[in-house]
């Protein structure tokens, strides 16, 4: 069988936002000026930190009720996020603990540093996480996060988004992301989402409305693939080595 | 010519300033979802070899401590083996994940992870590379995770052999990740920019 566990095929730098994107103004000084080295995976980047059940609870993937008074639930657009999670290679991944962060629907975080004037929703924590299952299947239940203005330019607003972590089976395929929503007019005015150059890369990262696992009566629903690193294949490396 | 059916990779965001509710929410007070931070502890009962201590700071352009970044490391243990199911040669030390996750301190910007000086691990052409901590760094500002390594100050030997560290063109740059050894702390402070910068890695 072939063993598609050899290193990871190599990051699309030009496809990822570059580090240095000036009209995104904190990563003028948060960039690194100097080449990266680069140098073929070893154990340290193939390997990683891999979750199960256990570390999960059972609340974690339902944020209009985690964090919820007890017979109380969070305000705001009932919504299911789900999608799969695949490798580069269209291969599902397994496994994957997806954590997920966000501000409430008034676009204020349960966060000492953020001082935006909409008011904090008490049965609202804005945090969840779920593992992806033998298909990459993942889903949350949430609620649609508002928009929020932040200091960059003169008047620069967020588009509505959920942050996105994921940990593949790798170290090197760790990732951090954001979720947009399909038709959110402030995606293409954000100096954030436009450090990504291609419309294409912008289209991945942006959830699409998803009417047939809409819940009727309940909550609408949010299709949104993600897909991490692929990994070459070692049959060849084995023969190689003589096995 | 028909192109290949290959997909990409979901491009990177920010992780921005309020990381800690996704990751360390007890840090900052949002307790009563997850009863402990994911890496927060490292050693989870008698673990074999050294236990140390790794410490730093992180530093912007301007030499300004970075006070709302993530940093993740992830190592072997003392023999060189890692606690993941990708690993090929063993079963690691079930005491020790060697993971570990912190948000740096809000107002020192510190990082401080209570872990155990891990053992050698072996390049893929079969060279050992010298004791080191993968590091991953998160924070607003910065578009894309920065991965880099922590060598150890004592290990003369075991980093002037080592395969990644001789991938550095100019010399005078393996210093800058190099933890200093002080009784059982090491420290290592990350330069973003500037004559220090830190050498980062594509990996
Ligand atoms: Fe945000």
């Amino acid at each position: 069988m072939t063993q598609h566990d050899g290193a990871y095929f190599p990051r699309d730098r030009n496809w990822h936002p570059k580090l240095l994107t000036p009209d995104y103004k904190t990563s003028v000084l948060r960039s690194p000026q100097k080449p990266l080295i680069s140098f073929g995976n070893s154990l340290s980047e193939t390997t990683g930190p891999v979750f199960g059940h256990n570390d999960l609870g059972e609340l974690d993937s339902d944020l209009i009720q985690n964090y919820a008074r007890s017979g109380e639930s969070a305000l705001g657009e009932r919504i299911i996020v789900h999608g799969r999670v695949l490798d580069e290679s269209g291969r599902p991944v397994p496994q994957v603990l997806i954590e997920v962060w966000q501000a409430n629907a008034g676009g204020r975080y349960r966060h000492k540093k953020d001082g935006y004037l909409a008011p904090l929703d008490p049965n609202f924590g804005g945090c969840g996480r779920a593992l992806s299952d033998d298909n990459g299947y993942y889903a949350f239940r949430t609620i649609k996060p508002g928009p929020y203005p932040w200091p960059n330019g003169v008047n620069d607003w967020r588009p509505a988004h959920i942050h996105f972590s994921l940990f593949g089976s790798g170290f090197a395929q760790r990732l951090i992301t954001q979720m947009y929503f399909e038709g959110d007019p402030h995606i293409a005015l954000c100096p954030i989402v436009n450090t990504i150059k291609d419309p294409q890369a912008i289209d991945m990262l942006t959830a699409k409305l998803d009417m047939n696992n809409t819940i009727p009566m309940n909550a609408r629903a949010y299709r949104f693939d993600l897909v991490l690193r692929g990994r070459r294949s070692t049959l060849f490396e084995n023969r190689l080595e003589g096995n | 010519m028909t192109k290949l059916a290959y997909l990409k990779e979901s491009p990177s965001q920010t992780a921005g300033p309020y990381v800690h509710i996704g990751c360390t929410p007890n840090v900052i007070g949002n307790d009563g979802i997850y009863p402990q931070d994911l890496g927060a502890a490292m050693i989870t009962g008698p673990a074999k070899g050294e236990q140390i201590t790794f410490a730093g700071r992180i530093f912007d352009g301007t030499g300004t401590v970075l006070r709302d970044a993530m940093v993740e490391i992830w190592q072997a243990d003392a023999q060189g083996i890692y606690n993941s199911p990708a690993e090929t040669r063993g079963a690691a030390d079930p005491n020790f994940t060697g993971f570990g996750r912190q948000a740096v301190d809000m107002e020192s910007g510190a990082f401080t992870f209570e872990t155990l000086k891990p053992g050698r691990v072996p390049f893929p052409d079969g060279r050992l590379q010298a004791p080191h901590i993968n590091i991953w760094i998160v924070a607003r500002g910065i578009n894309l995770g920065l991965n880099t390594r922590a060598y150890f100050s004592d290990e003369e030997t075991a980093n002037a052999d080592d395969p990644v560290l001789a991938r550095i063109e100019h010399k005078h740059r393996i210093q800058t990740l190099i933890a200093q050894k002080e009784r059982n702390t090491y420290t290592l402070d990350i330069y973003l920019q500037g004559e220090r910068e830190t050498v980062f890695f594509d990996i």
